[in-house]
């Protein structure tokens, strides 16, 4: 790779053991993709809860900060681990709670700011058209890239953490300009409302286009999609398929430049689709649990869910997950406190399958989870959990009776 | 039978074959603990990854795998190597953070190339996969 002299300068170590440790790693990425050179960053998000780093990689987190390691970029941390306010309901040992603290003593000892959110671009900061971002979580990434236009690979944690750290990233993937257009036309036949069956469109589009470099441009949707249905599309599409970017016909801003237009419709999409996708996630009624998160809810959606939980009293645990950005205002305009009146919890700074979800199974014996999250079943079925697909008034609705109606 | 990669990363490794046309991500289909495939759709769902280097279609899934297969190299619980379709940035993070062998980009679809169960050598430093 081509490297200018501050590169040069963190590789021979004049910047610190942290910075050469950190561009050694992009080098090695980089050339494994056969990035010509370095891209500067403006930011960098970094998804690290500790069920995925484990020990070995809390230490390593922690290393770089003894070793004076600071980022060169505003650097913003995915969901944490755990809630630590609500670690009772989750049943989270001391264990996950102690490598959880040890990992954000470290983080902010690199200078990270810990938003513990993968809504950043609802909540933190959109990023702009063009602007080059080292992002970690799929779903935020194919938000940058498709909502935003915003340009960034999936950064996986070591790799977001490195970006942060030298304020570049290997320039490959959807920094191009040929990466970004267009390689499959889809046509689709129904505009979905409710956003679990956005979340279930992006997981057909996923399955159809199937792997990271595939980039569909979707057309034929009446009206556009609002931000929470664009989440739980671009979630979806990302978890069942890889899937970074997408472009979407009169909504997105490169889809008219894409020459998605110019190709030939490969697949259309229509209800049938999407209620089959659901009907693979309806295995009976009996409900352990009802989770709303996988994205965390935005506030609009925690209002939402409070309305419907507004006269009811759950027989089951419902868990509403959310941003640590999203929660104060929750709580100020009492929405918090309706969805908790009816025996709900309102949880924030996680999310649920990155914080330990196997365990948390085993604490509290739920198997049977009802969600309106498409990125959340096809998650927890590799957990343990038989995950149930319905919409959010279904899934409260089953919070209260045990049962979710069909 | 030999066969070229784009894309390699790691060192060399001979070891037996576990081959499916399905995906690949730490976090959906891998029970870590115990070292096997746990994902109930996923096409090796119950068998072991341990010491087999898996031949699959494509990375799948989010971004835990860049740290996962680093912890998982910790415990001595990981597949030898990875052999690919396609791969996406975070497999070729991981492997680059974990030390593991990766191949990934070839002429041909390689899960329909390798017999399960063949004893492979893979030389990342020539991009190279033979089936012993």
């Amino acid at each position: 790779m081509k490297l200018d002299a501050t590169e040069r300068a963190m590789l021979g170590g004049e910047l610190g053991p942290a910075a050469k440790e950190a561009l050694e790693h992009q080098v090695r990425v980089g050339e494994f993709f056969g990035a010509a050179d370095f891209v500067p960053v403006t930011q960098a998000h970094i998804m690290a809860d500790t069920e995925s780093l484990g020990e070995p990689g809390v230490r390593w987190v922690e290393s770089l900060a003894a070793g004076g390691g600071k980022v060169r970029v505003p650097t913003i941390t995915d969901p944490r681990g755990t809630d630590f306010a609500k670690t009772s309901v989750l049943g989270h040992t001391p264990r996950i709670v102690e490598l959880e603290r040890r990992t954000v003593e470290a983080f902010r000892g690199l200078g990270v700011l810990m938003t513990d959110t993968c809504i950043n671009y609802q909540t933190i900061q959109a990023p702009s058209r063009g602007e080059a971002v080292a992002f970690g979580d799929t779903g935020v990434v194919i938000y940058a890239n498709s909502v935003c236009g915003a340009r960034s690979n999936y950064e996986g944690g070591p790799s977001a953490v490195a970006a942060g750290l030298t304020g570049r990233t290997p320039r490959y993937g959807f920094h191009l300009d040929a990466q970004r257009r267009a390689t499959l036309r889809i046509r689709l036949d129904w505009t979905p409302v409710t956003l679990n069956d956005w979340g279930a469109l992006g997981g057909v589009v996923g399955r159809l286009a199937g792997n990271y470099w595939a980039v569909p441009y979707l057309e034929g949707l009446e009206g556009t999609p609002g931000s929470d249905a664009f989440k739980h599309m671009g979630a979806a599409m990302a978890s069942f398929g890889s899937i970074a970017m997408f472009h979407l016909a009169g909504a997105t801003p490169e889809a008219a430049g894409s020459g998605g237009a110019a190709l030939p419709v490969a697949h259309r999409i229509g209800q049938a689709d999407i209620k089959a996708l659901t009907a693979a996630y309806a295995a009976g009624e009996e409900v352990d649990v009802v989770v709303f998160s996988a994205p965390q809810l935005s506030l609009y959606e925690l209002r939402s869910l409070a309305a419907l939980c507004d006269g009811r009293r759950f027989s089951k645990p419902l868990l509403a997950v959310t941003s640590p950005q999203v929660k104060p205002d929750a709580d100020r305009m009492g929405i918090t406190a309706r969805i908790e009146a009816a025996g709900g919890h309102v949880l924030s700074g996680m999310c649920f399958y990155q914080s330990y979800a196997r365990e948390i199974a085993e604490a509290n014996g739920w198997k049977r989870l009802a969600t309106n999250s498409v990125k959340l079943v096809n998650i927890l079925g590799g957990y343990g959990y038989v995950p149930l697909l319905a919409s959010m008034e279904r899934c409260v609705e089953a919070a209260q009776t045990g049962r979710l109606a069909r | 039978m030999i066969f070229t990669a784009r894309h390699a990363i790691g060192a060399p490794v001979t070891g037996p074959a576990l081959v499916a046309h399905d995906g690949f991500s730490a976090r959906y289909d891998l029970d870590r603990i115990a070292g096997t495939f746990s994902r109930p759709t996923h096409k090796l769902a119950g068998q072991s990854y341990v010491g087999r280097i898996l031949v699959l279609d494509t990375a799948k899934g989010g971004v835990a795998s860049a740290w996962m297969l680093h912890e998982m190299a910790s415990r001595g619980v990981i597949p030898l190597a990875l052999v690919l379709n396609s791969v996406n940035p975070i497999l070729a993070q991981g492997a680059a953070f974990g030390n593991v062998t990766m191949l990934a980009g070839f002429e041909c679809d390689i899960t329909a190339q390798v017999p399960a169960g063949a004893t492979l050598e893979i030389d990342p430093a020539r991009k190279t996969l033979r089936v012993l």
